[in-house]
């Protein structure tokens, strides 16, 4: 064990009482990153022979950019202020990894995109600046799927895309894919991710880590590059129950730059984590057990989840209620099928209007040759500029939302986001007939998968997401708790969704499931990358 | 994959070649052959799955909804007061594009038609 695979709050312990600085806990996450991750991404193209492939595909390749200045900085300030004895903050000494889509001030925000390879930031985002304000250690940004549009990380321009650290053939899942590959290989101890379908909560569970996507509204959006703007939600990623909420304390909150940061007090989730689940309501629906999807004649196939993943969440649900929680079985989500078709409309729609705003103008990449006019400057930037997916994503919300479609698919699609905000508003009824405080489901329908099994095939690559996508439909929180391992040694997560700002009741509860779980043999294991460093 | 995924069997011709030309041409983009024919194949692949919405029974009151969480007026930040604050930095934000000269911002002609 190095300084860098504890817990922040262990970390914080050792710091507050001397036993360690915290240019000690930065050396220890810097040397990890040399140790593990290979070069960083990169939007040029590299010369490469197979002897460069070989030695990409032992590494994890989290990173796109280091902050290595600014992080010792920041250590001497924090490691300054307790030898005046003064309080280093929360995050004090805790170093930390940023998905590239929060603009930083000074550092390349990329959004893994070339139109924005060359873009320095003028300006921090919130949550970060808030990160930084309570002490952490900034390490660098980390990769993702370009514009956060995919669930694997593959689709970043800046290659080589992250590798899962419990085995580098399978993807670290996305899009905050190098965010939770940089928290499970213990190069950093927190990292700030987006969830707009799922993506902090799928990549943490095939990376064995804690993700959890807070309420609509709970975390300031300011400074984060846009995708769908109605669904996205920045949020903590990390090791532990106690460090999801430290983190989640410090970034939470209104903000006068973000007039949807709703005015509702945070609270304290660690005066409430070890309070345990006596009396709470967890429900099970069949309804996350088995993944539906369209066939082109408009049936459905239905499959159940893997028994392997759905015998994990029954497993978590008997722990729960040995420890007191009462455990509501068939509680019915009937839209939860429709998220995925909903999502294919709504998002588009504001992914296309989000990225109208990159014209090779103002910033950004603009195509070095000289061209006749304007128009042809446009269209060439952005042709060379955006890779696939952020083509696909303008083409289709153009076409769902054109006035002739408009009816037919983008308002269809906001009233089956109200079904499907009903489903948990019946479940999270305080006078309803199930009363929940939380549901207990599986986070993925599959462990991570292979490196290119799906990459390419956009339909395939979506529907990675199912059983996310409705909190962020509905603006609930969720989070994922890494829950043991599949035949093949990967991470298999376990999901809870609760009420609109329940975030201190799904942190509690993960908190009793942490306890239940802590002798079990799966919490010894380590990611390979980490194994083979001993 | 080693197999097709059964909503891929049947290649769905929902958006034609020239729809797709005049989307790309709306969206300012521009692609050769090949990119063109991938990126609509999957366009129509993804109606597939959308079309799903179609078969939802629906009644007519049903509200959109544009966020999940109820923005009510206790959980919403009071409106700003209109108070101009200076930009600490300017230059960074004008040094970011491709072109500039003298505090403007400089790009190729602008298509226009000469009015007689």
């Amino acid at each position: 064990m190095e300084l860098c695979d504890l817990s922040a709050f262990e970390l914080g312990r050792l710091l507050r009482q001397r036993k360690i600085s915290a240019m000690e806990i930065l050396d220890s996450a810097l040397a990890r990153i040399r140790a593990v991750d290979g070069r960083p991404g990169t939007a040029e193209p590299v010369e490469g022979n197979g002897d460069l492939a070989r030695e990409d595909a032992q590494r994890v390749h989290a990173f796109i950019s280091y902050t290595e200045d600014q992080a010792r900085a920041q250590a001497d300030a924090v490691d300054k202020k307790i030898a005046k004895g003064e309080d280093p903050g929360l995050l004090g000494g805790i170093p930390f990894t940023v998905k590239d889509i929060f603009c930083v001030r000074g550092t390349y925000s990329t959004a893994a995109s070339r139109i924005l390879a060359n873009f320095r930031s003028p300006y921090t985002a919130t949550p970060v600046e808030r990160m930084l304000a309570a002490g952490g250690l900034m390490l660098g940004k980390v990769n993702l799927d370009e514009f956060a549009y995919g669930s694997s990380n593959e689709a970043t321009a800046f290659q080589p895309s992250p590798r899962n650290p419990w085995n580098l053939e399978m993807v670290a899942g996305g899009s905050s894919g190098g965010s939770a590959a940089s928290v499970a290989s213990g190069e950093a101890v927190l990292s700030l991710g987006t969830d707009t379908s799922g993506s902090i909560r799928q990549p943490a569970a095939f990376c064995g880590v804690i993700g959890i996507k807070p309420t609509y509204g709970r975390v300031s959006r300011f400074g984060l590059i846009a995708f769908a703007s109605s669904l996205d939600c920045p949020g903590p990623i990390a090791r532990t129950v106690t460090d999801t909420a430290m983190m989640l304390q410090t970034i939470a909150g209104p903000d006068r730059n973000d007039n949807t940061a709703a005015v509702v007090d945070v609270g304290d989730y660690l005066a409430e984590l070890e309070k345990g689940v006596r009396g709470m309501r967890i429900g099970l629906s069949p309804d996350y057990f088995r993944i539906t999807t369209p066939n082109p004649d408009g049936t459905f196939n239905e499959e159940p989840v893997p028994a392997e993943i759905a015998n994990t969440v029954y497993d978590a649900a008997r722990r729960l209620k040995a420890m007191g929680a009462e455990i509501i079985e068939d509680v019915p989500m009937p839209n939860t099928r429709y998220g995925i078709p909903a999502y294919f409309v709504i998002s588009r729609v504001e992914a296309a209007s989000n990225l109208h705003r990159y014209d090779g103008v103002k910033y950004g990449y603009r195509i070095p040759e000289p061209v006749d006019d304007l128009r042809e400057m446009y269209k060439l930037s952005r042709a060379q500029g955006f890779g696939q997916q952020p083509k696909l994503r303008i083409l289709m919300g153009m076409y769902v939302s054109a006035a002739q479609y408009s009816a037919q698919y983008y308002q269809r699609a906001l009233r089956v986001r109200t079904m499907i905000r009903g489903d948990f508003v019946k479940a999270f009824d305080p006078k309803g007939p199930f009363r929940l405080d939380a549901l207990l489901t599986p986070t993925t329908p599959t462990t991570a998968f292979r490196l290119g099994a799906i990459y390419g095939d956009s339909v395939l690559m979506q529907y990675a997401d199912q059983l996310n996508v409705n909190a962020n439909h509905a603006g609930i929180p969720g989070i994922t708790l890494p829950a043991g391992l599949d035949a093949g040694g990967l991470p298999v997560g376990i999901q809870l969704l609760g009420p609109d700002f329940s975030e201190a009741n799904l942190l509690r509860i993960s908190r009793a499931y942490e306890i239940a779980t802590q002798d079990e043999a799966w919490r010894k294991v380590r990611p390979k990358v980490v194994q083979e460093l001993a | 994959m080693g197999h097709t995924p059964f909503w891929l069997r049947e290649m769905t011709n929902t958006i034609t070649k020239e729809m797709f030309a005049h989307l790309v041409d709306l969206a300012a983009l521009q692609m050769d052959a090949e990119e063109a024919e991938y990126l609509r194949q999957e366009l129509n692949n993804q109606l597939n799955a959308i079309n799903e919405l179609e078969a939802i029974p629906l009644e007519e009151n049903i509200p959109l909804t544009s966020h999940g969480v109820p923005y009510t007026p206790a959980i919403s930040p009071a409106p700003r007061h209109d108070t101009w604050y200076p930009y600490p930095n300017p230059e960074d934000i004008l040094g970011q594009a491709p072109q500039a000269e003298d505090g403007y911002i400089i790009v190729p002609d602008i298509p226009h038609t000469n009015l007689e």
